[in-house]
C-alpha cells in the first residue's frame, strides 16, 4: 500500500512538472501580454510598454522566466497578481469559498435527487416515471445555462420579486439567512444540468446491478423488494459514482463560470476568465497548477476509497 | 420633448426640464452633464451623510494607487479617494482642491513662460488616517511618478519638473524644463499621496498602501471582496462639497446584461461603466423610477489608414474614401443612432472644438469622379490602380466586436461601388492592439480613441512626425501622419499658457488634419447611462473617463 502511493506520488509530481511547462510556454507563445491591454490609454507609448516590461521581468528569456517562476513556487512562493499585487494563494483562496458553497451546495443537491432519480427509473424502467425523467434529463441537458438563469432571474427576481437578481449576499448584511436566499437561485439552476447527468449515470449502474446473478439469488432467498434494493443494489451501483465523484473534484472547486457570470458569484470561474481577459500570468499558472493538483488529488482519493468500500480490489 | 439626437434628455424631472429650457436658451448646447448645476432648483443634500449607494461596473477595479499602470474602471476608486492640486469640471474650467487656487499667468502661479510654477496648498487638509497634508507629499507624489523602479503610467510632463522644492507645508516650487502648456490638464489628473503610506516600502509597486489606501477625499476605504465589490464610507472630515453618502459601494457586475438586468431590479442605483448597451435604450428610457440619458463621450471614432502605405499616399485616394462613407446610415443602423457625427478628433463639449470644419458629404459620384480625376482608373478586375498600385488594402479591428465588424462589411460594400477593394482581417485584443497597431503594421484599421489629453487640447502624441513608434519615435502617431505645419502649431501650442491663445492654434491644427485626413472622423461616441431616480448630484463630465468623478457631491432623495 505504502509502496503504491509512494509511486503515484511520483508520478503526481512528474506529470505536475509537465503541466506547468506546457501551460507556461502556451501562455507566454499567445500574442499580446500582460501589456497590450494599456495599448489604447491616452498618452500611451511603446518606450513606456517597454520599460514597463523591463521592470515587470518580462523581457527575460522564456526559459529563465519559467524557471524564475519555479524555484519561487518550490520556495512556497506563487507569486503576485500583475493587477492587483496580491499573493496569488491569497486571492485563489479568496475566491475558493464562493466556489466552495456554491459547487458544494448545488453538488449536493443533484448527487441527492440525481441518484434518487436514477435508481426509480432504473426498478421502473418504461414506466411513466422513467420516461419523464429521461426527457426532462434531456431538456436539462440542452438547455443553455446562461439563457436558463436569464429566465429564472427575469420570474424570480423581476416579475414575482420572490428572489434576489445576484450575489452571494446583500452587502452590509451577510447573515446565513441572507446568504441561504442568495445560494437557492444559482444552486438550482447549476443543479440542473448535473442532476440530469447524476440520473442517467445511477439509472445505468443500477441497471448493471440489477441483473446481475447475486440479485435473482437474493430475490430468489425471499428478500423483500425494498431490503434487495438498499442492502445489495445501491450499494453496488454506487461504487461507480464515487469514480465519477472523485472526478469531478476539480470541476467543483474549479467553479462554474456561467452560473457565476450571470448571478454575478464570485467564484473561481470568473477568475480564471478575467486573469485570461487581462493576461495575468501568476494567477492563471496558479490556477492551473492548483486543478493540475486537484484532478491529481481527486483520481488518489476515488481510487483509494473504491479500494476501502469494495474488498475485491487491492493495491500495490 | 423633442427626441434630439445628438444631446438628448429623456424623462427628465421638472427640475431638470427647467435648467435644460434655461440652458438651451443660453448657449444654444444642451448637455446632460450640466442637469443640477443650478442649486435653486434642487432638493438640498442632506446634513450629515446619509444611505448608501451601489454602483454597478462591468470591469472590476483592482489598482488602486492612482499612479501604477491601470485602465479606467480604476479611476472611479480614485475619484473617491483622492484628490488632485486641482479638478477639472464639464466646462474644461479648473476649479481649486488640494491646491488653495489654480495656479495660472495671471495669479503668478506659472510665469509667463511658463517655466517657473509656484502653487499655495489648502491649509487644514487632513488625510483619513488623520495625518496633516502637507507640500511634502506632493512633492512626494512627483517624485513616484517619476521614480524608475515604480511602473508608473504617466510619465509624460512630470519628467519635465526639476528642482521640486518645499517652501512652507503650504507652498511648493518647482521649474519646468521646458513650456508645456498641457500639465495643468495633466496635474488635474495627478492624485496626490501621502508620503507617509510608503515609508519603510522596498517595492513600492507592492507596498500595502496600493491595496489599502488612504487619501484626502470624500470617501475613506473600507475593505474590497475580491471579484464581487469595493466599500467606501463617508469621508466626515473632507474639506470640500460633501460627502452626502454614508456609503458608496462599487460592485462588479461581469456581464452587460446582467449589469442592466440589476439596473432594472434596483440591486444597482447606478450603470457605471460600459454602462446599457444601446440596443437595450429603448426600453431602459420607459423604465419606471429610472433616469436614463445619452450621454456623450469623449472616444471618437475613426477609420484609419497608415499613411506609409502606397495607396494612401494620394490625399485625393483618402477625400474619396470620406465621400464613399455613409456614416449616417452606420449611425442610425448600426449604431441605434446614439452617437454624433463629426468632422473633429475633439469631442464637440470641449471648449478647443472647432465647429467650422467642412461637412462631410456622402456622394459616391464625387468619390468617384476624385479618383478619375486624379489617374486611378478600374482595372479589368473592376478595381482601380495607378503606376502599378491596387487599390486594395485590409481593413483590421478587434475581433468580436460584432457592430464594428458590421460596419466593416458595409464600409467594405460602399468602397466596392467605387472600384476599391477592401478586405476584412480582424484580430483579438491583445493582437490587435498589441505590435500590430504600435508598430504601424496594418493598412487600415476602425478604432476608437480618446485624444485629449482629459480637458487638454494637445494631441503631440497622435499628430506629431517624432511620435511614430515605426519610425523610432515615441508616441501613438500609428497612422504616420507627417506635416510640417501641424508639427509647428503643436509646438506653438504647448508654449502658450492663456487659454484664448491657445485655442486659435488648436482650431487651425483642426482644420489641416481634417484637410489631410490621416483618418476619416466618424462620429462622436455617445453612451446610455442610467439611475435610480432621486439619486442627485450626478454630473457627466467629458474631461474625466469616469461618472463618479463628483461623487462626493452626490445624495439621495429617494
Amino acid at each position: 500500500m505504502m509502496r503504491y502511493l509512494m509511486s503515484r506520488l511520483w508520478q503526481s509530481l512528474v506529470l505536475l512538472l509537465l503541466v506547468s511547462m506546457i501551460g507556461f510556454a502556451v501562455l507566454n507563445l499567445a500574442p499580446g501580454g500582460p501589456l497590450s491591454q494599456y495599448a489604447l490609454t491616452p498618452g500611451m507609448t511603446q518606450e513606456a510598454l517597454d520599460r514597463i516590461a523591463r521592470q515587470m521581468g518580462l523581457d527575460r528569456p522564456l526559459p529563465i522566466q519559467y524557471l524564475d517562476w519555479l524555484w519561487h513556487l518550490l520556495q512556497g512562493d506563487w507569486g503576485r497578481s500583475y493587477r492587483d499585487s496580491q499573493p496569488v494563494l491569497g486571492i485563489i483562496g479568496g475566491h475558493l469559498f464562493a466556489t466552495l458553497l456554491l459547487m458544494g451546495t448545488s453538488t449536493a443537491l443533484s448527487i441527492a435527487i440525481g441518484t434518487w432519480i436514477g435508481i426509480k427509473g432504473a426498478t421502473k424502467r418504461y414506466s411513466i416515471f422513467d420516461y419523464t425523467a429521461t426527457v426532462g434529463a434531456m431538456v436539462a441537458l440542452s438547455i443553455p445555462t446562461f439563457w436558463f438563469g436569464l429566465v429564472a432571474i427575469y420570474v424570480f427576481a423581476l416579475k414575482l420579486k420572490w428572489l434576489p437578481a445576484g450575489n452571494m449576499y446583500t452587502i452590509g448584511d451577510g447573515s446565513i439567512g441572507d446568504y441561504a436566499i442568495h445560494l437557492i437561485m444559482p444552486s438550482v439552476v447549476l443543479a440542473l444540468v448535473n442532476v440530469a447527468v447524476w440520473s442517467r449515470y445511477m439509472r445505468t449502474a443500477t441497471l448493471d446491478v440489477i441483473n446481475q446473478d447475486f440479485v435473482r439469488t437474493a430475490r430468489a432467498k425471499g428478500l423483500s423488494q425494498r431490503r434487495v434494493l438498499m442492502k445489495h443494489v445501491i450499494g453496488n451501483a454506487l461504487l461507480p459514482m464515487i469514480t465519477l465523484a472523485g472526478l469531478q473534484l476539480p470541476t467543483i472547486l474549479g467553479g462554474a463560470l456561467v452560473t457565476e457570470t450571470v448571478f454575478t458569484w464570485p467564484g473561481m470561474g470568473r477568475l480564471f476568465l478575467d486573469s485570461l481577459g487581462y493576461n495575468d500570468y501568476p494567477v492563471i499558472m496558479g490556477l492551473l497548477m492548483f486543478s493540475a493538483i486537484l484532478v491529481l488529488i481527486g483520481n488518489l482519493c476515488a481510487d483509494l476509497l473504491v479500494a476501502f468500500v469494495d474488498p475485491r480490489i487491492r493495491l500495490g | 420633448m423633442s427626441d434630439d439626437k445628438q444631446y438628448s434628455i429623456l424623462n427628465p424631472t421638472r427640475r431638470q426640464a427647467l435648467t435644460m429650457m434655461m440652458l438651451a436658451s443660453a448657449s444654444g448646447i444642451v448637455m446632460p452633464g450640466l442637469i443640477g448645476k443650478d442649486k435653486a432648483f434642487a432638493a438640498t443634500p442632506p446634513e450629515k451623510p446619509t444611505g448608501q449607494l451601489i454602483i454597478g461596473f462591468s470591469q472590476e477595479p483592482t489598482v488602486f494607487n492612482p499612479h501604477l499602470l491601470h485602465i479606467e474602471v480604476d479611476e472611479g476608486i480614485h475619484f473617491s479617494i483622492f484628490d488632485p492640486l486641482f479638478g477639472v469640471d464639464p466646462d474644461g474650467k479648473f476649479f481649486p482642491q488640494l491646491a488653495a487656487e489654480v495656479p495660472t499667468v495671471e495669479n503668478g502661479g506659472i510665469s509667463a513662460d511658463g517655466l517657473t510654477w509656484k502653487v499655495k496648498l489648502r491649509d487644514g487638509v487632513k488625510w483619513h488616517d488623520g495625518k496633516p497634508f502637507t507640500a511634502d507629499d506632493v512633492k512626494f507624489t512627483l517624485e513616484l511618478l517619476v521614480d524608475e523602479n515604480f511602473r508608473s503610467w504617466r510619465r509624460t510632463g512630470h519628467d519635465l519638473v526639476r528642482d521640486l522644492t518645499v517652501v512652507s507645508p503650504t507652498e511648493i516650487t518647482w521649474r519646468m524644463e521646458k513650456p508645456f502648456a498641457p500639465y495643468p490638464s495633466i496635474l488635474a489628473a495627478t492624485f496626490i499621496v501621502p508620503k507617509h503610506g510608503f515609508e519603510n516600502e522596498a517595492d513600492k509597486n507592492t507596498a500595502a498602501f496600493n491595496n489599502a489606501p488612504v487619501g484626502t477625499g470624500p470617501f475613506k476605504w473600507v475593505e474590497r471582496v475580491a471579484g464581487d465589490h469595493i466599500t467606501l464610507e463617508a469621508n466626515t472630515d473632507y474639506f470640500g462639497d460633501g460627502p452626502y453618502l454614508e456609503r458608496v459601494i462599487y460592485k462588479y457586475i461581469p456581464d452587460l446584461t446582467v449589469l442592466y438586468t440589476q439596473f432594472k431590479t434596483g440591486d444597482i442605483d447606478v450603470a457605471g461603466l460600459q454602462w446599457i448597451t444601446p440596443d437595450h435604450y429603448e426600453e431602459a428610457k420607459e423604465l419606471e423610477g429610472k433616469t436614463v440619458l445619452v450621454v456623450p463621450g469623449s472616444t471618437v471614432e475613426s477609420f484609419t489608414f497608415n499613411m506609409e502605405r502606397p495607396q494612401f499616399k494620394d490625399p485625393a485616394v483618402r477625400q474619396a474614401l470620406y465621400h464613399a462613407l455613409d456614416k449616417a446610415t452606420i449611425i442610425d443602423a448600426l449604431y441605434y443612432g446614439l452617437p454624433a457625427p463629426t468632422e473633429s478628433y475633439v469631442p464637440q463639449q470641449s471648449f478647443y472644438f472647432n465647429a467650422d470644419l467642412p461637412k462631410h458629404e456622402f456622394d459616391l459620384e464625387k468619390a468617384k469622379k476624385l479618383l478619375d480625376d486624379a489617374g486611378w482608373v478600374p482595372g479589368g478586375d473592376g478595381i482601380r490602380a495607378k503606376d502599378g498600385v491596387r487599390l486594395s488594402f485590409s481593413n483590421s479591428t478587434t475581433a468580436g466586436n460584432h457592430i464594428r465588424e458590421q460596419v466593416q462589411q458595409f464600409v467594405q460594400q460602399s468602397f466596392k461601388d467605387i472600384g476599391v477593394e477592401m478586405t476584412i482581417s480582424n484580430l483579438p485584443p491583445a493582437v490587435m492592439w498589441g505590435e500590430y497597431w504600435m508598430m504601424s503594421q496594418f493598412d487600415s484599421v476602425v478604432v476608437g480613441l480618446d485624444f485629449l489629453t482629459g480637458a487638454d487640447p494637445d494631441t503631440s502624441d497622435y499628430f506629431r512626425s517624432t511620435s511614430i513608434n515605426a519610425k523610432g519615435g515615441a508616441g501613438q502617431n500609428n497612422w504616420q501622419y507627417a506635416s510640417k505645419e501641424v508639427d509647428d502649431l503643436l509646438t506653438e501650442g504647448g508654449q502658450v499658457f492663456v487659454p484664448d491663445e491657445r485655442k486659435k492654434i488648436y482650431l487651425k491644427i483642426q482644420e489641416v488634419v481634417r484637410n489631410d485626413l490621416p483618418f476619416l472622423p466618424m462620429f462622436q461616441y455617445a453612451t446610455v447611462r442610467g439611475y435610480k431616480t432621486g439619486v442627485e448630484g450626478v454630473n457627466y463630465n467629458v474631461n474625466t473617463r469616469i461618472d463618479s468623478w463628483n461623487v462626493g457631491s452626490w445624495y439621495r432623495t429617494a
